[in-house]
Order: structure tokens, then sequence, then C-alpha cells
């Protein structure tokens, strides 16, 4: 542990980033069934944070964005050591701290701390005020004397926004509204005197009319304690006001970063125009939107083939990965959508059953049911191309025929786009892939 | 304008005891017409939720109401339990947040949905709850294939069209969606909210949708009623709400929305009052950047600003009513973060 290498005030700007991380990847193992754990067989692995390199630059914030399972939450987690890496790198002031052993995390958590999204569970409920914003100064020894103790509290308390800190000392928890318990968990972060604060979606349990008075706050303690701030949120537009940089995340994998300004100005990937596109925006003239990408973030189990977000994409192409499972998702989806008229019941006859689907690859074979005919079904799905020409899905198919009793698709070979830099960001996705295969995206 | 569908005419709400009740609801009027999305907004502890299940009779053990709920030209206040059974479901949905905890994780959806259309409609056969049943899925986005798998199989916005999908079999004439997309991504959430905004076109539905966001109810919502500290103290059409907010309460709100578009932040200093002992005159006064005198003396009287709008707020008026000298700004200390939410 070495506190004194940090640049003191006024020192010269150290130019090498707080926090290094390099291909980070943390994974979960899925332990399956009571049978499964008996002879003690892992059911799968879950990575929910796939390959991932960012530098969190001093002074900074750097916001990551993305919805639940992205692996934000679990990026932010590996940082502060609470999982631990499968593999990977990060550097913290220099220090590589990945795979840190518990011991060693001691003192690295004075200068790292983390304010989660829910106050009431981030507070012990027996713990008053002084003791629960002390408690970091007892753990680590800094502060015995206890009139000391009590000063630095109603000062910490009172510099974010509790005061008079004196009147606070004595509360509990269930004292306290919403704003003012995540003011409780700010002070009790911040009184460590910590370079790095990891804020996990910090404001969105609070009512609308208190968000704006965090955020402030966090600003104001950012400016005077030189805080470095990693904000790990869903929601791009509190992100607008308080980021610097933006990293948005999908299924454990980094789709875009930049300067929020150029992000903001100009989303490239269709998941960051979607996000932004999905907001409620406090204007009766604009209608709910109904072009956002269908489904819900897949299983990080079984991530999809080559660009994750393709199954979701309306901008998808050749080569962003088409598999048997996005055939069943089309069908289902139709169905789902004829439900109950006339013919749906004879298609999914026709076509059978769809369990064949489920598997992790680029070609789907059907084999016909009993007394059906494989031209049928290959007629079917070109009856259903017809019908909708320009659902992406389409351009993934690269062979489709019936051979034998056997409905037989090859989709193009699955890429997995990688971060580009255009300009002042970095893109993973094909269409700005100049390299990308079959005559690039669609108009 | 034909009678409304529902019509609330007022409500109180109380909890705890009769000495020191919290008036959770006080004096609510609102009515809801036919196929009309209704937006219901505030803060936490404004009574929204109290409102919502107040009209469906669902209140907890220990409130008391009295006023009138008017549905189907019956009073729905102080109706016996079992009769306000026989027009939950089939008369009036309701919608909550979590739709996790809502399913039983032990049976299939096509139990959840067999259990529902037995229990109010016994005459259908079998053949009919699963046409039905897989109809109203398909609409809400679910394949038929996935008919009978468990509720721990979908993800959470799956699970929360299933149970928009399991209110929705019954036909009822209105829903009450408390907060229905309060956890769910920022994605997700817009793909239940353009359902629940097609709801009147696709099932005839009405809709009350209680929420704290305002942006969910400038895209979702014909109407709007603005609630504080137990009272709706703005009621009118979405569009001219949004543009010329009546009640000082509407326009802090509004401003204190973060969306893509805000300049600038903005928050509301202090925190809705308690309920068991409210500020006096208007509810609001302490907060309030454009307090009168008369304000923290006298509880304001409702002012309607033309026939669909209404305000409770003493900037409107009434003038004859105004006592001398309570139109000058109201001095006071400022309010600490102390008191906030």
């Amino acid at each position: 542990m070495r506190p004194e290498t940090v640049v003191p005030p006024g020192a010269p700007a150290d130019d090498s980033p707080l926090v290094s991380i390099q291909d980070l990847r943390t994974y979960y193992s899925i332990r399956g069934s009571f049978a499964d754990r008996l002879v003690g067989r892992e059911a799968g692995t879950v990575r929910a944070v796939d390959g991932v390199s960012l530098d969190i630059r001093r002074g900074e914030v750097l916001g990551l964005v993305g919805e639940s399972g992205s692996g934000k939450t679990t990026l932010g987690r590996t940082l502060l050591g609470l999982v631990r890496a499968t593999s990977g790198s990060i550097e913290f002031e220099g220090r590589q701290i990945a795979r840190l052993p518990e011991r060693n995390w001691r003192d690295l958590r004075r200068r790292v701390q983390v304010v989660f999204q829910d106050p009431h569970a981030s507070l012990n409920p027996a713990m008053t005020l002084e003791q629960a914003v002390g408690h970091p100064l007892v753990i680590h020894g800094l502060e015995r004397d206890r009139e000391r103790l009590r000063l630095r509290v109603i000062e910490v308390l009172e510099r974010c926004g509790l005061a008079p800190g004196a009147d606070f000392l004595d509360k509990y928890p269930s004292d306290l509204s919403g704003g003012q318990k995540q003011r409780a968990v700010i002070a009790r972060a911040i009184i460590l005197n910590p370079v790095l604060l990891v804020a996990d979606e910090p404001v969105s349990m609070l009512d609308m009319s208190v968000r704006a008075k965090i955020l402030e706050l966090m600003l104001e303690l950012k400016q005077d304690f030189e805080l470095t701030y990693l904000y790990i949120t869903h929601d791009l537009a509190t992100a607008r006001f308080f980021c610097d940089r933006i990293a948005i995340m999908y299924l454990g994998r980094i789709v875009e970063i930049g300067p929020a300004d150029a992000i903001y100005a100009n989303p490239r990937h269709p998941y960051t125009q979607a996000l932004l596109r999905a907001i409620p925006e406090p204007d009766p003239e604009r209608a709910v939107p109904r072009d956002l990408p269908r489904g819900e973030v897949p299983d990080a189990a079984v991530p999809p083939l080559g660009c994750s977000f393709h199954p979701r994409c309306p901008r998808a192409f050749e080569p962003c990965g088409w598999e048997s499972r996005d055939l069943r998702d089309l069908l289902e989806a139709r169905w789902a959508r004829a439900a109950g008229a006339a013919g749906v019941e004879e298609e999914q006859a026709l076509v059978g059953d769809l369990g064949g689907l489920g598997r992790l690859t680029s070609e789907a074979r059907l084999p016909a049911p009993r007394g059906r005919r494989a031209e049928d079904v290959v007629a079917l799905l070109r009856h259903i191309q017809a019908e909708d020409p320009g659902e992406p899905f389409w351009r993934g198919i690269e062979r489709l025929e019936a051979v034998g009793t056997r409905t037989e698709i090859d989709f193009h070979a699955p890429q997995e786009p990688l971060l580009e830099r255009i300009g002042e960001v970095e893109v993973a996705c094909h269409l700005y892939d100049a390299n990308a295969p079959e005559g690039g995206p669609a108009a | 304008m034909s009678d409304p569908l529902l019509q609330v005419r007022h409500l109180r709400v109380y909890y705890g005891t009769p000495s020191e009740p919290v008036r959770a609801v006080d004096d609510v009027s609102l009515a809801i017409g036919e196929r009309e999305v209704v937006g219901l907004v505030g803060e936490s502890g404004c009574g929204k939720s109290t409102l919502g299940r107040g009209i469906l009779g669902l209140l907890p053990q220990g409130a008391r109401a009295d006023g009138e709920v008017l549905f189907d030209g019956r009073n729905l206040v102080g109706l016996p339990p079992a009769g306000l059974r026989r027009l939950r479901g089939p008369q009036l949905g309701l919608i909550f947040q979590e739709p996790m905890t809502r399913l039983n994780p032990l049976l299939r959806i096509s139990d959840h949905f067999k259990e529902t259309l037995e229990q109010h409609e016994p005459n259908l056969t079998d053949a009919a709850i699963r046409t039905r049943s897989l109809e109203t899925l398909g609409r809400m986005g679910i394949p038929p294939t996935r008919f009978r798998q468990y509720p721990h199989e979908f993800s959470g916005g799956m699970r929360q069209r299933i149970m928009i999908a399991l209110a929705l079999v019954l036909r009822p004439k209105l829903l009450v969606a408390d907060e229905p997309t309060t956890s769910l991504d920022v994605i997700v959430e817009g793909q239940i909210l353009a359902l629940l905004a097609d709801l009147k076109r696709n099932f005839g539905t009405a809709l009350l949708l209680i929420t704290h966001n305002l942006g969910i109810v400038a895209e979702a919502c014909d109407r709007m009623a603005v609630m504080y500290a137990g009272r709706i103290v703005e009621e009118g059409p979405v569009r001219e709400v949004f543009r010329e907010p009546a009640h000082p309460y509407t326009r802090e709100l509004l401003r204190s929305t973060i969306s893509l578009e805000t300049k600038e932040l903005h928050s509301i200093p202090g925190a809705p009052p308690n309920l068991i002992d409210p500020p006096r005159g208007c509810r609001f006064h302490p907060r309030c950047p454009d307090a009168m005198r008369v304000c923290a003396e006298l509880a304001p009287v409702e002012q309607r600003l033309d026939e669909r709008r209404r305000v409770l707020c003493w900037l409107h008026g009434p003038a004859q009513q105004m006592p001398a000298g309570g139109e000058l700004p109201l001095e006071r200390e400022a309010i600490g973060v102390a008191d906030e939410a």
C-alpha cells in the first residue's frame, strides 16, 4: 500500500490513467441442479464481463451505461474486489489489483469507495448515523478519539447537505427520507478521502424531484475532493449531465465508448441509438416510440453468435452472426402476433417442434413432421419473407432449401465486431467496418 | 360529454387511529371516461397508490374510506367484499409494479389463465379458454409455443407482459396500472408503454396509469391529474397542462424531470409533508416559490380554468375570497436540505 504516491494537489498533472483495465473477464459458473452439484458438474458459465478494456482518467466521470444483464454492475464489483476477476488485468494507481487476495484489499478500500443503488439496504437499520458514517474510520483504525470522530462525522454530514450535522448524529436510517439516506451513504463513502468513487445507480430509486440534488451534490464533492467517478447507470438522461465520457455495455462487452458530447450528438451503435430513443420525453407532442428493439438482453450463459445485439438490431445484416435461434424467434414472434387467427395452428403443425433450433449454430435443420413435406416448409418461409422483406433476418440466409425430408438453412458465417476508432469514439459494429463482406449494410 | 366510466367523488382514505388519522387521500374527485388513458403523477408519499387501491377497494386492513366511487351506476365504497370481488377482474383490473412477485412459481402460465377464466367465466370450455388466453398473450408478444412454461422461464419484461395479459383476458373496462414499468429497463419500459398506450384501441380498455415519471405521462396519456399531499392539485388534458402548467407544483415537477432535452438541473426544495399533520392552508406552500400570505392561512378553493381544466391554487383565485393583503409574497425561512425527500 502506497497512498503517498498519490499526486498531491497542486503538483504537475499525472497523465497516466487512475485505473487501467485490460481484457477483463469475470465469469460466473452456474451450479445447476442439486444432482449436478452432487457429482460436481457445472451447468454452464455466465460471461458477465467478457473482454473489457478501458481506462478511467484522473478526475473524470466515466459513465458505464447498459440494461440489466449488460455486465455493468459486475464490472463495477470486479473493480471493487467484491467479485473475483476470471482473467485480465486491472491496474489502480499503477498497481495490479485484479485477483488481489482479500487481505490486501483492506488498505485499498480506503482509496476506492462505493455508493449502491438502494440507500435503504446500504445502511444498517440498527446503527445511528454517527455510528454508520464514522464506521469506516473506526474499521480502518484511523480515529480512536470519540470526540474527534464525532466532529469529523458532523463535518462530513454537513458537507453532504445534512445540516446541522449534530441533529443527525442520533438518527436511524428509518428516520430519514430516501434522499437523506443517500446523502448519508455518500458521506460514509467520502469520509476516508477516497480517490475513486464507484456509484452504481445512485439516483435511480429516488423521486425525480430529488435526483437533481443528489447529482449536484456528487458533482460538488468531485470538485472539492478531486474525486474520480465511475457512474454505473441504465439512464442516459442523467448520464448526460454527469459524465465526461460514456461507455455503452451490452452482454459483457463495450459496444461504444467516447466523449459524452460526441456520443449524444452522434450515437453510432444501433444499441446506443435505441437506448436514447427509449427515454421517455416530457413532451406530449412525442408519442411512445414504437420502433424499439424487440425482446430483451439475452442470457449471457449462451450469448448470440457474432454481435450479441444482432437478434434485436434493426440494422443487422450478413456478418452479424445469424443462427438457428433467430429462426425460432422469428417464427414465435409471428405466431404470437397472429395467435388465435386461422392458419397459425396449421403453420405450427407444418414446421413442427422448434426445440431443435435452440442450439448455438449458424445452420438450421428442420426435419419435416410425419406426413409433411420439407418443400412446403421452404414455401412457407419464402411466403413469410415476401410479407416482410425488410426484416434483417433474411439477409442472414446463405442457403435455404429442402433436402429430402429436411429443410436446410445455412447462415452467413458469424463475425464478431471489434471496437474500431471512428473520430473521437470507438464502436464495435459491422456497420462501420470497412472490411464488412457482402457489399456492406443496407441503406 | 357522456357519463364517465368511473367517477370518484369526494373520496377520503384514512389510515391509522381516528384520533390521529393519516389522510392519504383527502377529498379527491376524478372522472375517467371510456377508453381514456389518465395519468396520475406526484412524488412518493402523495397518495397516488392509495387512490388507485381505493378505487379498486383494495385498501389494507385498518384503512377507512368515505365518499363515492361510482362505477357502472354503483357506489363501490361500502360495497361488501364479495360484491367487489365479482367486479374486480371482469370490470376492474390491476397491474402492479413487481411482476415477479405476482405470478405463482408453481403454476404454468396456462394454469394461471385457466384459473382466472374459470373463476370469472365458469361457462367457458377448455378450448375457448385456450383460444382466449393465446390471443391475449399473443397481442402482448408472448408466443403460443411458451404457453405451458413456468414463470421462472420468462424474463422480467415478459412476466410484466404476462401480468398485463392476465388482467386483459377478462376484458375489464378499466385497468389501474401502478408504476408498471418502474423495475424494468428503459427499452423494455418503452415496449410495455407502447402496449399500454394501445390498450384503448386493441381492447377498448380505459387506463389509470400511476407513475412518478412525467415523461411517461406525456407519451402515453390523454389526460393527467397531479396529486400532492392527498389532494389533486391540477387536472387537465396532457398537452395543455404541459404547455402551461397552472399549479406551481406541476411546473416544478416538470422542471425537475431529467430528460435528454433538459438544459439544466432543477429540483424542488423540501419534501411532501407528513399526512398526519399537513401544513395549514395550501399544503404545498412551504415548498412553493410563488407562495403568498394567503397560502399559509387558507386552504385553496378549486378553480375551473375551462371546461376540462381545474386547479387548486390561490394564484387562480377566487379573488373575492382573498383576504386583504393575502396576495403579498409569503416571507419565510429557507427550506434546508434537512427536510428533503
